[in-house]
């Protein structure tokens, strides 16, 4: 099973558009807050008008927070979209980066010239510890969930035991954190700017050991959406689309505890004596991650993710995860992601940060802030963060947020990652300037 | 009979709580009674209830897994119910200080991954007995079962074991 291509019928992103995520944003449903990001959307290519839009590919998380099923075709329906095709996408915390694959396919198979991929999440509606609940329904609800379960207990069994395997520090993981909400003070989008130090992380309070607040992104309101094409109407509407190159896509068991612990999965520029004594994918890893990856750069043609790629916007919902990611990637080596945390690698250039990274910059990691600092409305994240690298690759950063500083230097491709479960369905595009 | 103009629906005194007017706010309460069967997991519950603690094994390849499952992951044959050792060791763990709702009153509480010799996958369950901050990977744990079953996976748990 390869990853897609899009070399037979090439599919470009012409238009995003992202709400503020918030807390909560009672003054908006979850259809207007879907209107918003669209009608930003469609402000941005004036000669696209919505009878050139031949579907609508909708997504979000849960049934549980909306408490309106079938709400997909709501958000179409408001969109005056009907009577076109539709349909919804979930999959967990993956659910906006499998939308985005699947508007992807809708224009390659020919099916659709243009598709609108949308995707939402309203979690303000129960308090933080019943949404932790909702969310905890997304592991076995037999074996795990009853036994007090929840998404933050099992990241951190996770990276307890990448600490154990590798020796990853809690004050590595606290660079992750550090680094992305101080690029977030150049995203008017994100919820949670700040100039944080080790010890902030490290002192916010403890939800499951070893993970702060601070190591955790945030349930949220908001709404994000991209305009998927054909080159034929890019061409016609849109002065510069961004060609998606390739997908990927990963799972792995719901349970954690069903990992297997096997060889790695090998990145062409890796070998299996890098890993002669590391049991894989065990809990420290995600296997998903590494397929969906090994996938979508096989489809785009990267050889080596470190040289071919210019930024990387990924599932950052824990600091841990952001680490244990790099790894999957291939940003660094399985056992490297601690140490690469701290290095500066991924950071943005010209951004000052509260800590010294002593290395420069290769390959930024989450410049938009990622979900640690703009929050995560489940299935508006993955959708969000493909926005962000939508723009960065147009350089149209200072024009969508007013303001420069997180536009990198004339990058060409950078890859999205969404992630759900412990790592469950994982998907990865690769973004390309033609 | 009385003219159309005199019926009125009933004013009634619940309602719901209302937070605020504009947009208007209001909260309120909702419960459901949900039947859950554990089907072909049923054994494993049942055999808490008996103190014993049941992972299964594939009858073609003999892939065992310790949090039970009635087919294979491996190979789709069909497993048998394997009684798993009652003594494990930590495989990882995490201290929950916070958790979902229903499970707040508990905290804080120590989750484990727990491994066993002869089993290929894990357990999750609960460590109780020792400081959630002195727990470590590797150290041996021995299941207990509370007496009066409630069918529910916490019906087993984990000591560690006296040295």
């Amino acid at each position: 099973m390869a990853g897609v291509s899009s070399e037979a019928r090439p599919v470009y992103l012409i238009a995003g558009g992202v709400t503020k995520f918030a807390k909560a944003h009672p003054d908006m449903d979850f259809r207007y807050m879907c209107k918003k990001a669209f009608d930003y959307a469609m402000e941005d290519v004036p000669d696209l008008t919505t009878d050139m839009i031949d579907g609508s590919s909708v997504s979000y998380f849960s049934d549980h927070f909306t408490r309106q099923l079938m709400a997909g075709i709501m958000v179409h329906d408001y969109l005056g979209l009907c009577p076109k095709p539709s349909r919804r996408i979930e999959g967990g915390g993956a659910t906006g980066g499998l939308n985005i694959q699947n508007a992807f396919q809708e224009v390659a198979s020919g099916r659709m010239d243009c598709c609108l991929s949308v995707g939402f999440e309203t979690m303000s509606h129960v308090n933080t510890w019943k949404g932790n609940e909702f969310i905890a329904l997304a592991s076995d609800t037999n074996f795990d969930f009853p036994v007090g379960g929840f998404y933050s207990g099992y990241y951190a069994m996770m990276v307890q035991r990448h600490i154990h395997e590798f020796g990853t520090t809690v004050e590595q993981m606290a660079h992750v954190s550090i680094k992305n909400h101080a690029n977030a003070r150049y995203n008017r989008y994100a919820q949670f700017p700040g100039d944080l130090t080790v010890e902030d992380v490290r002192n916010a309070e403890m939800v499951a050991t070893p993970l702060t607040m601070l190591d955790i992104c945030t349930m949220s309101d908001g709404a994000a959406c991209l305009i998927v094409a054909s080159e034929e109407v890019a061409q016609k509407v849109c002065d510069n689309p961004i060609k998606i190159a390739g997908i990927g896509t990963g799972t792995d068991a719901m349970r954690m505890s069903d990992r297997p612990h096997g060889d790695v999965i090998l990145l062409d520029h890796e070998s299996a004596e890098d890993y002669k004594d590391l049991d894989y994918p065990g809990v420290h890893s995600f296997r998903g991650g590494r397929v969906a990856s090994k996938q979508a750069y096989e489809a785009a043609g990267i050889g080596d993710p470190r040289e071919d790629l210019d930024f990387v916007e990924l599932h950052d919902a824990y600091t841990s995860s952001e680490i244990q990611t790099y790894e999957d990637m291939g940003l660094c080596k399985y056992g490297e992601g601690g140490p690469y945390a701290a290095s500066g690698k991924a950071c943005v250039p010209g951004v000052d940060y509260s800590v010294d990274f002593p290395e420069e910059p290769t390959v930024p990691v989450n410049p938009s802030g990622g979900l640690l600092a703009c929050g995560h409305p489940v299935g508006a994240s993955g959708i969000m963060q493909g926005v962000f690298a939508f723009w960065q690759l147009q350089g149209s950063i200072k024009k969508h947020l007013k303001d420069a500083k997180l536009q990198l230097a004339d990058p060409k491709r950078g890859a999205i990652h969404s992630h759900a479960g412990t790592g469950t369905y994982i998907a990865v595009s690769i973004l390309e300037r033609p | 009979m009385a003219k159309a103009k005199d019926f009125k629906l009933p004013e009634t005194q619940d309602g719901n709580v209302l937070y605020n007017l504009d947009p208007i706010i209001s909260k309120y309460h909702w419960e459901v009674d949900y039947i859950h069967s554990y089907a072909q997991d049923s054994p494993f519950f049942a055999g808490l209830a008996e103190k014993k603690l049941l992972g299964s094994k594939c009858k073609e390849c003999g892939y065992t897994f310790a949090t039970p499952r009635s087919h294979c992951m491996v190979c789709g044959a069909e497993t048998d119910w394997y009684q798993l050792p009652d003594e494990g060791r930590v495989h990882t763990f995490t201290v929950c200080h916070f958790g979902g709702e229903a499970f707040l009153d508990e905290t804080p509480f120590t989750l484990v991954l727990v491994e066993f010799d002869g089993a290929d996958t894990l357990f999750l369950s609960r460590v109780v007995g020792i400081d959630g901050e002195d727990v470590s990977v590797g150290m041996p744990v021995k299941a207990q079962y509370r007496r009066n079953s409630k069918f529910e996976p916490t019906d087993v748990y984990f000591i560690p074991v006296q040295e």
